[in-house]
């Protein structure tokens, strides 16, 4: 679906469809920009636990994470474009994550791989480990499992390019990078019993539990 | 190998004033220890490395257990004489009895050179609380250095003499010690769909009944679109 108020005036989807049967190609800048984004989302190199194993195969020969224009694992957050938060999220490693996220440069995307990325998971009740990477940094792709697969790897990869190629720079579903305001964000600090503070209420709230009424 | 019972009838020859209790294991691994005084334990620890029988070189493992402090009831049986001149009746008289809480720390020992073992030692600090301490056993075992550091962390055992005791798995400003059974855990605790046992409580105690939401108005018709999570069937009762 696109916005009427960024479109051509006046062509339709399948107009612009039909013009480019003739030859005629019609596209906007921003379509271009997203389009080479989505094709170059560079990772960062970095693994967190049992789902970094599966992170890795995604990258080699079998699985071929190239396929997808995402096979330069960069070193450094100043180069990379995607996190991939893949394993458990220890209240010890998570300040460095966050760290991590607020040197990656602009635009920047966050896929959080595995139970324990998303919500703990295997240790959801531990003391020590943090309840989900998405209380402290904005999360684009959620990849349930534990491990998920190489393929669930590629498939939210490919939710992910769909994302970055539909974005827009203007308008009311502005892209996050686009939007004003600031966007480092607060790095926990280690409290004598949790993390100072446990989650960053800008970008998380603890669920509300609905009852059922039952007759 | 020698028994333990050779091994701490040589240990109190060697070290006249040593305290050396054989605690058994009554379950099925039938493990039985020795238990050392705190005081000469870096000596006996010594011993059982250097002495050419055992040459109990390898410590393979440190272990922190808690003792928390326990209240035992005995109940005893007293004949109270009828002041009326009747038989004397059976009373039973009830006792309460605190058990001081400790800490204690496991070695389990093992020999390279002689291919035996494990011979497994207890030290046991004097409380919990402000006499928490027991001689660090690394100068004698390298291997009990990050060990030893992990029971300071989890259990808050001290262990004097030892090269660098810091916290390894929690980080330097955490405060409590996680594997003490009084330990409580911080409130971040999130709803999840089958909460059961401890966690309905922990979910109880998290969000009370007034937090609750009014149910979400009922499904739509079969065939809507709905992109929305299934609503949760039942919500942790009060
Ligand atoms: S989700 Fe499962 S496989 Fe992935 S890091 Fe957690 S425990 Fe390991």
């Amino acid at each position: 679906m696109s916005e009427p108020a960024t479109d051509a005036p006046g062509l339709s989807d399948a107009e612009r469809d039909e013009l480019r049967r003739h030859g005629i190609l019609l596209t906007k800048i921003e379509e271009l920009v997203n389009l080479g984004r989505s094709k170059s989302v560079w990772p960062l190199q970095f693994g967190l636990a049992c789902c970094a194993i599966e992170m890795i195969a995604a990258s080699m020969a079998r699985f071929d994470i190239a396929r997808f224009g995402s096979e330069v694992f960069r070193p450094s957050p100043r180069q990379a474009d995607l996190l991939i938060v893949s394993g458990t999220v220890t209240k010890k490693m998570a300040p460095q994550v966050v760290r991590l996220w607020n040197q990656m440069p602009e635009p920047k995307y966050c896929i959080a791989m595995g139970a324990c990325a998303i919500s703990g998971g295997p240790f959801k009740q531990g003391y020590n480990v943090l309840k989900g990477i998405d209380r402290f940094i904005p999360v684009d792709v959620y990849i349930p499992g534990c491990p998920p697969r190489p393929e669930a790897l590629l498939h939210g990869l490919i939710q992910l390019q769909e994302q970055i190629r539909t974005a827009k720079s203007s308008g009311p579903k502005t892209t996050r990078h686009l939007r004003p305001g600031d966007c480092n964000y607060p790095v926990p600090e280690f409290g004598d019993r949790d993390l100072e503070p446990p989650a960053n209420p800008a970008v998380w709230q603890p669920p509300q539990i609905v009852r059922s009424e039952k007759a | 190998m020698e028994t333990l019972e050779q091994i701490r009838d040589r240990l109190l020859a060697r070290f006249p004033g040593a305290e050396v209790t054989l605690v058994t294991n009554p379950g099925a691994a039938a493990q039985h220890s020795l238990s050392l005084g705190l005081a000469h334990a870096a000596a006996m620890a010594l011993f059982l490395r250097d002495d050419a029988e055992l040459k109990l070189d390898y410590c393979s493992n440190v272990t922190g257990v808690d003792w928390p402090e326990k209240e035992i009831i005995e109940s005893t049986k007293v004949s109270v004489p009828d002041p009326a001149g009747g038989p004397a009746k059976i009373v039973e008289q009830k006792t309460k009895r605190i058990q001081p809480g400790s800490l204690e720390v496991v070695y389990h020992l093992y020999s390279m050179a002689k291919k035996h073992g494990p011979v497994i030692i207890r030290l046991r600090t004097a409380n919990r609380t402000d006499r928490a301490n027991v001689p660090s056993l690394t100068p004698v075992w390298r291997s009990c250095e990050f060990q030893e550091r992990e029971v300071f962390d989890l259990f808050g055992v001290k262990f004097d003499g030892h090269p660098d005791l810091r916290r390894i798995l929690m980080w330097d400003e955490f405060t409590a010690h996680p594997m003490r059974k009084d330990y409580v855990e911080p409130d971040d605790y999130e709803w999840e769909p089958t909460p059961h046992g401890t966690v309905l409580d922990k979910a109880k105690a998290h969000y009370p009944p007034s937090a609750l939401v009014a149910a979400a108005p009922a499904a739509p018709a079969h065939g809507a679109p709905t992109h929305a999570a299934p609503a949760p069937k039942e919500a942790p009762k009060p």
